[in-house]
C-alpha cells in the first residue's frame, strides 16, 4: 500500500511576464539564477532537504526547459521507486479539455495524482522565490495547532505592507482575517504563497469549488475554508525570502550573492541547493584576467575583466572586455574589448567585439517602461549583437541583429529591438 | 560495443610519495574537478562499453566513494553497469591481488559470465581520451590476439617507468621492454591499454595462475609476444600517465594550456565526473587570479598565479599562490605565501605561513586539518 505523510504540489505553469524577454521561451521557474541554478531548484531542494520525496510539478507555459531540467529528478535525489518528481501538464479528458485556469484549478485537475499517494497533508508551493525553508518545521507547526490550513507568512516592512496580501492573526497565530493590498494595513505578515492543507479539507473544498472560474488559492479556496470554520494558522518565517518576479528584483537578488557574506549563503554545507549541471569543468582565468566581487560558474573562460557580476557556466569573456554589474548566463560569448555595464544577458548569446552596452542617457523604455527599467540592458536567449555597436539603457534586444539595425551604430536608451532567428 | 571493460585501479606508486597516503593513484584529483579514473571511465562510457569492472586494492576508500554511484558515467544500467571488485577471501583463495593478472584472475567469473567476445583493459591512472571501437576495429582487422595501445613520447628522460615497445613490423610488436633504465629519443611506449579476445584472456590467466605468475605485462603480454599475434595501436592524441609527483604536477599544469583544455573539455566526447553540488566559485575584493584553473565552491580573497585550485578551497586575504596545486577543501589563512607546492586535500594552512618548493620539484605540503568540517 502506498502512503505518504505529505506530498508537495509545485505550481510552475506561470509565464512570469514581468521578466520580459527572459521568459519568452521558458516558464519563470526555469530561468537561470546565481551562476548555475534555475529558480525551481530552490523549492525542489527545499523539498528533498525537508524529507518531502514526492513532488508534482504543474507545468503549462513553455514547459520544455523545465522538463529537460527536471528529467526524472536525479539531481535532487527525487528519482524514487514510489513517489519522486512527476511533471503534470494539463491534459484532455473525455468530456472536456481545459487549461489550468487558476492555481487551485490546477490542483483540482490533478486530484487523482494526489489520491495515488494517499497523503495526510498536501504542501502547495510556487516556483518563483529564492529561499531556504524547512517544510518539516512548517508541518510540525501545522500538527501542533491541529490546523486545517497553515499559511507561511513573512513579516514585511510596515510601509511596504500595502503592496501584499496580508493575514491578521490572534496571539496564537490563528488567522482571523485576510486583507488584499489594503490602503491601511492592520498587519505586516504577508502570505508567501506556501500552504499546508490537511488533504481531507483541501479535497472537499476543491470539489465544492470546481465550477469556480479561475479557481485560486488566495482568492477562493482559503477564504471558502476560513468562512466554513476551518482552522487556519499563520507560520512566521524569518529567513531570506526574495521574490524574483521582476527584472529589477531578479537583478538585485543576483547581485546580493556577491556580497562578502551574503544574506543568502550558498556556501553553507547543510541545506545544499541541487541543480542539474551538464558541466563540471573548472573555470580558467587568463593571463590578463581581472576579477573582483563576482561569482563564476563552471567551465567559464575569462580573459578580460569582471566586476560585481554573476557569470554562469561555459561563458567566454574575451581579452579587453570589461563586464560590470551584470548577469551573464550559460554559454554566452562576450567579444574583445566590449564593455558591458548593468546588463542581463540570457543563455548562449553572442556579443561582438568593441561594443558598449548600457551607455548613454537615462530614458524610459518606450514599450514596457515597467519591465525594462532601472537602467538595465536585457538580451534574450541566443541573441546576436554585431561588432562595434553602442546600446543604451532600459533596452531589450532579441534575435540575430545586424549592423543595419543600429542607426549610426547606436541603439538609444529606451528602445526595443526584436529580430527573428537565433544563431546556430 | 562488443567488449567489456576492466579498469586496473589497485596500484600504489611509491614515487607519488605522501600523496598516495590518502588514496590510490586512480583517485588522484586532476584539473580542478576530476579524478584520474574519470578519464578511463568516460572513454569506456563514450565507446558504449556496457559492462565495466574496476579492480581496486590499495587505499581504495576515496576511489570507492567517488564511484559510489555509477550514474555519473551513465553506467547505472540493468544490463551491465559498473562493478567494483576489491580483493576478498574465498574458500579457495586467501590472497590480496598479487599483481595485475592475478587481480583479473581472482575475478575471472566476471569474464566467464560475460558474452561479449572482447575485453578492453585500461589502467586507471592515465589521462587520455580514446574511442575503443577504433582499437577493436584494428584488432579484428589484424586478426590479433592482443592489441597494445602505444604512444610516441617525444623526448624521454627516464624510460624506467614505461614499457618500451622496441620493434614493430607491420604493426606487430616484436620486442617489449618493461621499465628499462635509461633515456630515450621518441620511444614508443605502452599506454597501459590492451584489447584481448575474452576466451583467450581467460585461458592465458588460468595458465599464468597455474604457474604462479601474476603480472599482466610481464607474464602474459611479453611472455606470449613471440607465439601470439601482439599488435600495436598507435594513439596520437594526448596521453600521460601519473606515476610520480612530478608527473602529477605537470599533468595538472598541462590543463593551463588552451589546446589541451579545449581537447578534453570542449570537444566531443565529454569527460564525466561525480557531481558535487557546489556553488559557483566566488572572487571577493582583493582577488587577483591569473592563468589558473579554479573549481566550484572555492572562495578567493588573495593572489593566484599559474595554479590549479580544486573544489571548496578557501584562500585568505593577502595570500600569494604561485605555480601550485591546491587540492580539495584546503583552507589557507591570511598572508600565506605558497610557491611550487602541492597542498594535500583538506589541509588547514595557518595564517602567515610560507612554503616554497623548487621549480620543477614541487614541495608537498601536508598540514593537519584543524577545523570542523560542517
Amino acid at each position: 500500500m502506498i502512503r505518504k505523510e505529505m506530498i508537495a504540489m509545485l505550481l510552475a505553469g506561470g509565464q512570469g511576464s514581468r521578466l520580459g524577454i527572459l521568459t519568452a521561451d521558458m516558464a519563470k521557474p526555469a530561468v537561470s539564477y546565481g551562476g548555475k541554478y534555475r529558480i525551481i531548484d530552490f523549492p525542489l531542494s527545499n523539498c528533498i532537504n525537508s524529507g518531502v520525496d514526492t513532488v508534482g510539478v504543474l507545468t503549462q507555459y513553455q514547459p520544455l526547459r523545465l522538463n529537460t531540467h527536471i528529467g526524472i529528478g536525479i539531481p535532487w535525489d527525487l528519482d524514487r521507486n514510489i513517489g519522486g518528481v512527476s511533471i503534470l501538464p494539463p491534459y484532455e479528458k473525455s468530456d472536456d479539455a481545459e487549461w489550468y485556469t487558476g492555481t487551485a484549478n490546477a490542483i483540482y485537475q490533478n486530484l487523482k495524482f494526489i489520491e495515488l499517494y494517499n497523503p495526510e497533508y498536501v504542501l502547495i508551493l510556487g516556483g518563483d522565490h529564492i529561499y531556504k525553508m524547512d517544510y518539516e518545521i512548517l508541518l510540525d507547526f501545522h500538527k501542533q495547532n491541529k490546523a486545517d490550513i497553515t499559511l507561511a507568512t513573512y513579516p514585511v516592512a510596515w510601509e511596504d505592507a500595502s503592496r501584499f496580501g496580508l493575514v491578521i492573526t490572534d496571539e496564537n497565530k490563528k488567522v482571523l482575517d485576510f486583507e488584499e493590498k489594503p490602503a491601511k494595513p492592520r498587519s505586516n505578515l504577508a502570505s508567501m504563497g506556501i500552504y499546508i492543507f490537511t488533504w481531507k479539507v483541501l479535497k472537499e473544498a476543491l470539489i465544492k469549488l470546481k465550477d469556480q472560474p479561475g479557481c485560486d488559492f488566495g482568492m477562493h479556496v482559503i477564504p471558502y475554508c476560513h468562512n466554513n470554520g476551518a482552522a487556519v494558522y499563520a507560520f512566521e518565517y524569518n529567513g531570506y525570502w526574495k521574490d524574483v518576479g521582476t527584472l529589477a528584483a531578479y537583478w538585485e537578488s543576483n547581485m546580493e550573492l556577491i556580497d562578502l557574506v551574503p544574506d543568502f549563503n550558498l556556501y553553507e554545507e547543510f541545506w545544499k541547493i541541487y541543480t542539474k549541471s551538464d558541466v563540471s569543468t573548472a573555470q580558467y582565468l587568463g593571463e590578463h584576467a581581472v576579477l573582483s566581487r563576482s561569482i563564476v560558474g563552471e567551465g567559464t573562460e575569462i580573459y578580460g575583466s569582471v566586476y560585481n557580476s554573476v557569470i554562469g557556466p561555459e561563458v567566454v569573456i574575451e581579452e579587453g572586455a570589461v563586464v560590470s554589474d551584470s548577469i551573464i548566463m550559460q554559454g554566452t560569448h562576450i567579444g574583445k574589448n566590449t564593455k558591458v555595464n548593468k546588463a542581463i544577458i540570457a543563455e548562449r548569446a553572442i556579443v561582438g567585439s568593441n561594443c558598449e552596452l548600457g551607455v548613454g542617457e537615462e530614458a524610459d523604455n518606450k514599450e514596457h517602461p515597467n519591465i525594462y527599467c532601472n537602467g538595465l540592458v536585457t538580451l534574450g536567449e541566443k541573441t546576436v549583437i554585431p561588432d562595434g555597436v553602442h546600446i543604451g539603457k532600459n533596452t531589450v534586444i532579441s534575435g540575430v541583429t545586424t549592423p543595419e539595425d543600429y542607426n549610426g551604430g547606436w541603439l538609444p536608451s529606451g528602445e526595443s529591438l526584436r529580430k527573428a532567428g537565433e544563431h546556430a | 560495443m562488443r567488449a567489456i571493460g576492466i579498469v586496473l585501479a589497485g596500484g600504489n606508486a611509491p614515487r607519488m610519495k605522501e600523496l598516495t597516503n590518502k588514496r590510490a593513484v586512480a583517485a588522484m584529483p586532476l584539473a580542478g574537478s576530476y579524478r584520474a579514473v574519470d578519464f578511463a571511465l568516460s572513454s569506456l562510457a563514450n565507446s558504449k562499453v556496457q559492462k565495466v569492472a574496476v579492480l581496486t586494492q590499495y587505499n581504495s576508500r576515496s576511489l570507492n566513494e567517488h564511484m559510489s554511484s555509477s550514474k555519473w558515467w551513465d553506467f547505472g544500467r540493468k544490463q551491465g553497469g559498473l562493478f567494483v571488485f576489491t580483493p576478498t577471501i574465498t574458500a579457495d583463495n586467501g590472497f590480496w591481488y598479487r599483481g595485475t593478472a592475478d587481480s583479473i584472475f581472482q575475478n575471472i567469473d566476471f569474464l566467464r559470465d560475460s558474452h561479449e567476445p572482447y575485453v578492453v583493459i585500461t589502467s586507471g591512472d592515465i589521462i587520455y581520451k580514446l574511442d575503443f571501437n577504433k582499437v577493436l576495429e584494428q584488432h579484428i582487422e589484424k586478426k590479433a590476439d592482443i592489441t597494445v595501445v602505444c604512444k610516441r613520447l617525444g623526448k624521454c628522460e627516464d624510460t624506467s617507468r614505461y614499457g618500451i615497445i622496441g620493434t614493430v613490423e607491420d604493426g606487430r610488436i616484436i620486442s617489449f621492454d618493461e621499465k628499462p633504465d635509461g633515456t630515450g629519443i621518441d620511444p614508443l611506449v605502452s599506454a597501459g591499454i590492451y584489447v584481448f579476445r575474452r576466451r583467450q584472456l581467460i585461458e592465458m590467466l588460468e595458465r599464468a595462475n597455474e604457474e604462479e605468475r601474476y603480472d599482466l605485462v610481464r607474464d602474459i603480454i611479453i611472455r606470449f609476444k613471440d607465439v601470439k599475434k601482439v599488435y600495436c595501436y598507435e594513439h596520437t592524441a594526448y596521453w600521460r600517465n601519473i606515476a610520480s609527483v612530478n608527473d602529477y604536477y605537470y599533468a595538472n599544469m598541462d590543463f593551463l594550456n588552451h589546446d589541451i583544455r579545449d581537447y578534453f573539455f570542449r570537444q566531443y566526447p565529454d569527460i564525466y565526473t561525480k557531481v558535487d553540488d557546489l556553488p559557483p566559485a566566488k572572487y571577493n575584493a582583493g582577488a587577483e587570479v591569473r592563468n589558473s584553473l579554479v573549481a566550484s565552491g572555492t572562495i578567493v580573497n588573495g593572489k593566484v598565479e599559474n595554479s590549479i585550485i580544486f573544489k571548496q578551497v578557501y584562500i585568505g586575504n593577502n595570500c600569494t599562490i604561485k605555480n601550485s596545486i591546491i587540492l580539495n577543501g584546503v583552507h589557507i589563512g591570511d598572508n600565506t605565501y605558497l610557491e611550487n607546492c602541492i597542498v594535500e586535500s583538506r589541509d588547514t594552512i595557518k595564517p602567515n605561513s610560507s612554503y616554497t618548493g623548487e621549480p620543477g620539484k614541487p614541495r608537498i605540503v601536508i598540514e593537519r586539518s584543524d577545523r570542523y568540517q560542517l
